[in-house]
């Protein structure tokens, strides 16, 4: 057998989309979980999958969203954090999955979409066309790192990690659609109402 | 500067039995303001400091890959309901211009942020002292307070107050560890 003659590697990876993806993974949200939403798309298509109190949208700081999530886990160890990322904004700040991995905080679950490109700046692609993010995960040191097959294993793998007692990450290769929505740009409320939905403050 | 709200009659007396170390001081002042996730991306200077925060149990601390890391750290415990500070040198700093405009300020995040000052009063380094310059005139742009700390029986005061002024506010504050108070890093270490 011979593969095709290919500078990519070979994938048995279906190719999904954000916000459905985005959807489902907030339809699964009973217990009030945080989810931050990174720069740009990842956090557009949180905020058209419906706000709840509990979203923080990340306006700029790209590459933050898993330390934003971190630093939640870390302050509130009974509610589940997840963080969503893109491929882009993984590569600007690749090493704060060691960090995480050291820490390794029981209630965090790391989402990354991975499209292969910067969508929102034009499409060019990332200088990772021969990476594997899963595998750079795990090299870090998160062991509990896949790849989703298809929707029904994206879901199956956000259930395990809902209930895992250790950090997971999970990664799905993503079409190029835009984000759905746009979020509304109000860092101030954005910031005093996710406080509010994590019960951290109380309205005036 | 620390006058300038006319209550220097507030500041600490000089005459302890044995004085206390710059870092002995920083820490006992973190702890009495609930201050105790400190992530930090390690200096020579701040040393013994971090040795003494690892050894006590009242602080969960660890180092990141970068400081802007740190700093989503503690935006994302601060609006957890948990209080941080973050360590770092000079040279640090000069990465943090982005995260600084685009999170900490825009959303009031009241970052705490310890900077040892390299790059002056003896530096070596061509590089340090260049990118010290940088840190300033950074801050200033961003309308963020700041205070160089040179004097040990200023210490407390200014960490205390500079803290409790950060939640209060809602902004965020640097501390620069100058080598007046330090003693600095120096060619021969």
């Amino acid at each position: 057998m011979s593969a095709p003659m290919t500078t990519s590697p070979v994938r048995n990876t279906k190719v999904m989309n954000r916000f459905d993806l985005t959807s489902r993974l907030v339809a699964k949200l009973k217990n009030e979980e945080a989810v931050i939403g990174g720069i740009g798309n990842t956090n557009f298509d949180l905020w058209a999958a419906g706000h709840r109190p509990q979203n923080f949208y990340m306006l700029g700081s790209m590459g933050l969203a898993f330390p934003i999530a971190l630093g939640v886990a870390l302050a509130q160890p009974n509610r589940r954090v997840i963080a969503l990322e893109g491929d882009g904004s993984l590569l600007m700040q690749l090493g704060c999955l060691t960090t995480i991995a050291t820490l390794a905080p029981k209630n965090l679950t790391l989402v990354v979409m991975d499209n292969g490109i910067y969508q929102i700046t034009g499409s060019q692609p990332t200088p990772a066309q021969h990476a594997d993010l899963v595998a750079i995960a795990t090299g870090c040191g998160l062991s509990n790192s896949s790849w989703a097959a298809d929707e029904g294993d994206f879901e199956r793998l956000m259930d395990q990690a809902l209930a895992a007692d250790g950090p997971a990450l999970i990664a799905a290769r993503i079409d190029d659609e835009p984000g759905t929505g746009t979020t509304k740009r109000d860092p101030v409320q954005i910031r005093e109402r996710f406080m509010l939905g994590l019960g951290v403050r109380q309205p005036l | 500067m620390a006058s300038a709200d006319g209550q220097t009659s507030a500041k600490p007396q000089q005459a302890t039995p044995r004085e206390e170390g710059w870092h002995e001081i920083v820490l006992r002042t973190l702890k009495r303001n609930e201050v105790d996730l400190v992530p930090y991306v390690p200096d020579r200077v701040l040393t013994p400091l971090i040795k003494s925060l690892h050894a006590d149990p009242f602080f969960t601390t660890f180092a990141t890959a970068r400081e802007e890391e740190a700093v989503g750290v503690l935006s994302g415990a601060w609006m957890g309901g948990r209080r941080g500070a973050m360590l770092m040198q000079t040279s640090g700093f000069a990465t943090l211009a982005n995260v600084l405009a685009s999170l900490v300020v825009p959303c009031q995040i009241p970052l705490i942020m310890f900077v040892s000052e390299r790059g002056t009063l003896g530096e070596f380094n061509y590089g340090q002292s260049l990118v010290c310059r940088t840190m300033r005139p950074v801050l200033d742009s961003l309308a963020m307070e700041h205070h160089t700390m040179t004097r040990l029986d200023e210490l407390e005061f200014t960490v205390d107050r500079s803290i409790k002024q950060a939640v209060a506010t809602q902004a965020p504050v640097a501390l620069i560890l100058s080598p007046l108070l330090t003693g600095g890093k120096v060619f021969d270490k």
